[in-house]
């Protein structure tokens, strides 16, 4: 996977599925594939739209822009390039009584796509690949693709796709899908004179969709990603001519996840078949020790010892049930070591810090990161932060901010596990009240990210993820409260002083008139102790 | 001789006023140069430290004592407002001008002192009259005035600009305001051989048109309801000073009944001060057996008028046989009666006949 790591977030995509299914057509090479081996992947998607978030107008115009910004962003944090990402809608004309066909253009400064790649990049709809894992930003790994599929179905017009790796030369593609073969459509290309060496992609493409529908969750996705990547620009200008500007504060960067195995916990019969298909190991010893995470060879003996299968068994003779149960198998063996979260790429307390304290302007935040913990053999890190005052409203209920691999997560608030985990907290013992302006941010990162739905828009309530994220909110409501209690202290603290301030030299003027002496008493002193007084109770 | 004593009084009075305002000052002033937090101590007046005194025949505080400090924050508003009532007093009493309650109130608002409210600036002004066992007509803030007095008694004025003029106070038919200028004066001369107190202005007006005061030999006070400090204040020195005895008629019901009690033995909340009440003063009517004997047209005793009635009878005031029968009696008959109940008999009835029984019966 070097080479995925040279090219940008879409060309990535491209380049896994190519190892994964280069030793066989693709024909029988997937479940899926075989399913629906009659229509191309283009086709499928097209048919089922709805599975990549493409519901209706609002939603499609809302997705593409997510799809398209997400992408810029992994092209750019790839290489730890602080991203520039500008955004641009604007109005071509009326669709139908409540659409309209909006032009959608993203520019970046990423490490942009080499043209010999372009075409297939942008106009093949491709199946993402689970040969490797690491935390990934895009929900389903074609998203921009989609979105591109999306405009040429609605619009029938071609994508705009310019290019360049930081060359002397710019590449500019004009294409098309062809949905029944699942072929790019090459209409124009052009080799342009790149002086300043620019690099980066700029997609460009007509779509339908209600942008004034769409426009609340719009700017709230853009808010909610600045938050989450303070190191980042996003621009926007929307159809208005309206701009939104979201500036980075910090070039700091979280490290990037590094690839892994599958994690024998978290395999299903799919992805043993898919490994069996690829494996060049001729063993069953080997085939443990080399396809899966935190298996090395004692532990691969071990493993074939408890399941009864021989090491020296050829993967590819196993039979379906044979399959079945070495997956059953490898659930039930106690003495896999838990993967390790070198996988996963958490955003970090002090990034977490500055995107909070960017976006939401809070007079106190603090946020903490869980050690990672994993379910069912998957990795996960939970990062929650805690915004209290400043411009943080109050709403009469907490604002919670979701992130799911530093996605926002928009829809379905309710039904996320954080939400229930947030209100089964008791927050007075933490003297947080729902009247308070508090804003709780919770971000989970995993290779697998337990959505409860294919809409993939809240967690579900799985109770490793539940213990975590309880955990990680009592500390930071913690800080909160010492916060809170150490204000409230200092408050009361200035009244007091304020009192004594204002009546004592009453106290003297009206004394010094009464008693007909000239000379009014000096109650510096007196006041002196009163504040030394407030001091030491504020150390305790 | 009794003209002589009070001037001396009176002027004693006035000193002793200026001096414990001059005293408190100066305390909290060495305090201050000590640079020791400020305190004040005073009897304390909630109500388990109230008793009643047999000998004083009115209501006194216990031993027990409250220190206000400025060092407490929570005493340190009312500390200030303390110190600037006795500073505003200073300057009344020096500058001989009266000033009401109300006054006062506002007036802080000219020294940057705020209160809260009428309450808050009334219970100031008694805590000055605690700390400094004086009250607070002897420091020149009056209560609205509203009762009046009628009779031959010729009184000396001490305010300024009034200083040795006279005046007789039946020169005035609607009787004259019993306010700051006639308490602070002296007793001249006077024939009555009586005092009687009426609790109702009406009634009050009847009595002069009906030449009571020659009738009687009398000198007639309204109290216009619950008798005001000044008022009591003034009921005692005419009966000290002139040894004039009081009677005292009410409307017939637990209320009325007691106004009379208050104008005798004094009131609870005056519990800091002395010589507001005259124990040897007789409330002479409406009784509960006068209801009865004089076939008075009633009203019912209503839920409150007999809640009254249960609270009177645990009163320690209340236990002279006469009080106790009369208030058996209200609780018997359940029925009540005003002043004006007997005019069924008359416009002039009360005066010809029901008084000088009373009178007689009570003497």
């Amino acid at each position: 996977m070097e080479k995925a790591g040279k090219l940008s977030g879409w060309e990535a995509q491209r380049d896994k599925r190519s190892e994964v299914s280069a030793p066989e057509r693709p024909k029988g090479g997937m479940d899926m594939a075989q399913t629906f081996e009659e229509i191309s992947a283009a086709d499928f998607f097209y048919r089922n739209r709805d599975i990549a978030g493409f519901t209706n107008p609002s939603r499609a115009i809302f997705v593409a822009v997510r799809e398209l910004v997400e992408n810029s962003l992994d092209a750019a944090e790839s290489h730890r390039l602080p991203p520039d990402v500008y955004v641009r809608l604007s109005y071509e004309g009326e669709a139908s009584a409540e659409t309209q066909i909006y032009k959608l253009r993203v520019e970046d400064n990423g490490i942009g796509v080499p043209p010999r790649h372009i075409p297939s990049a942008f106009g093949q709809i491709l199946f993402g690949s689970k040969y490797k894992l690491k935390q990934q930003r895009g929900t389903f790994g074609l998203g921009g693709k989609m979105a591109i599929l999306y405009g040429q179905i609605t619009t029938h017009q071609p994508a705009t796709i310019i290019s360049s790796t930081g060359i002397s030369k710019t590449y500019m593609y004009k294409l098309m899908i062809d949905i029944q073969r699942n072929r790019p459509v090459i209409l124009d290309r052009k080799v342009l004179i790149n002086k300043e060496m620019w690099r980066g992609t700029v997609v460009e493409f007509a779509l339908e969709g209600d942008y004034f529908r769409a426009m609340p969750k719009i700017l709230d996705y853009l808010k909610q990603t600045a938050m989450v990547n303070p190191y980042a620009n996003l621009t926007f200008v929307d159809p208005k001519g309206r701009l939104y500007k979201f500036t980075r504060v910090t070039k700091d960067m979280p490290v990037p996840p590094k690839e892994t195995k599958p994690h024998p916990y978290g395999v299903d019969v799919e992805l043993l078949q898919r490994l069996i298909q690829i494996t060049p190991y001729r063993n069953m010893l080997d085939f443990l020790k080399n396809h899966f995470h935190r298996v090395g060879a004692i532990t691969a003996q071990k493993f074939l010892e408890f399941s009864d299968i021989s090491p020296s068994k050829n993967p590819r003779k196993l039979t379906h049930e044979e399959i079945v149960r070495l997956m059953h198998m490898l659930k039930r063996f106690k003495e896999f070591l838990p993967p390790d979260a070198s996988c996963l790429s958490p955003l970090g307390e002090d990034l977490l810090k500055t995107g909070i304290s960017k976006e939401l302007k809070p007079e106190f935040v603090a946020v903490h990161q869980r050690k990672p913990a994993t379910y069912a053999g998957h990795p996960f890190i939970i990062e929650i932060g805690i915004a209290y005052g400043g411009e943080v409203p109050s709403r009469g209920a907490f604002i919670v901010y979701r992130f799911a691999n530093r996605i926002p997560l928009l829809y379905d608030e309710a039904n996320d596990v954080s939400l229930r985990v947030i209100s089964a907290m008791n927050w007075r013992r933490y003297h947080a009240t729902p009247e308070m302006p508090i804003a709780i941010l919770v971000h989970i990162c995993s290779t697998k990210v337990p959505y409860k739905t294919v809409g993939k828009e809240f967690i579900a309530d799985r109770p490793e993820v539940r213990r975590e994220m309880a955990n990680g909110l009592r500390d930071v409501a913690r800080q909160l409260q010492l916060f809170l209690s150490r204000r409230e202290h200092v408050d009361r603290e200035r009244k007091r002083l304020g009192v004594f301030s204002k009546y004592l030299p009453k106290i003297a003027q009206f004394s010094t008139q009464l008693a007909c002496k000239e000379k009014i008493p000096d109650i510096e002193k007196l006041l002196a102790s009163v504040r030394k007084y407030g001091t030491e109770e504020a150390q305790d | 001789m009794e003209r002589k004593k009070h001037r001396i009084s009176v002027s004693e009075r006035k000193k002793e006023v200026l001096a414990g305002l001059e005293t408190l000052g100066s305390k909290i002033y060495d305090q201050l140069d000590k640079a020791i937090f400020p305190s004040i101590d005073m009897p304390s007046r909630s109500t388990d430290n109230i008793m009643y005194d047999e000998k004083l025949r009115q209501f006194i505080l216990g031993g027990r004592r409250v220190r206000r400090s400025a060092r407490n924050i929570s005493h340190l508003k009312p500390f200030t407002q303390l110190v600037w009532a006795a500073l505003f007093s200073n300057e009344l009493s020096s500058q001989r001008k009266t000033s009401t309650l109300r006054d006062v109130y506002y007036s802080a608002q000219a020294y940057e002192m705020t209160f809260k409210d009428q309450q808050e600036s009334n219970n100031i002004i008694t805590d000055l009259e605690t700390v400094l066992g004086l009250s607070r007509e002897d420091f020149n803030i009056f209560p609205e005035e509203r009762s009046a007095v009628f009779g031959d008694l010729t009184i000396e004025y001490t305010v300024p600009g009034y200083e040795g003029k006279t005046l007789d106070l039946t020169s005035h038919p609607d009787g004259v305001l019993i306010g700051p200028a006639l308490t602070s004066s002296e007793f001249v001369k006077t024939s009555a051989d009586k005092v009687i107190a009426i609790e109702k202005g009406g009634l009050f007006t009847r009595f002069i048109e009906e030449n009571v005061h020659k009738k009687h030999n009398a000198v007639l006070v309204c109290t216009a309801g619950q008798a005001p400090r000044a008022t009591r204040h003034f009921i005692r020195r005419l009966n000290e000073e002139l040894n004039l005895p009081v009677f005292i008629f009410t409307d017939g019901d637990p209320w009325g009944m007691h106004i009379a009690m208050v104008i005798i033995s004094g009131s609870a909340n005056a519990a800091h001060l002395r010589e507001l009440n005259t124990p040897d003063a007789k409330w002479s009517g409406v009784w509960a057996t006068d209801i009865v004997d004089y076939k008075l047209p009633t009203d019912p005793l209503d839920d409150v008028d007999m809640k009254r009635l249960y609270e009177l009878q645990k009163d320690p005031r209340y236990k002279d046989p006469l009080w106790r029968r009369e208030i058996k009696t209200f609780m018997k008959i359940k029925r009540k009666a005003e002043q004006e109940a007997f005019s069924r008999y008359g416009l002039t009835y009360i005066v010809d006949e029901y008084l000088p029984n009373k009178l007689e019966e009570t003497k």
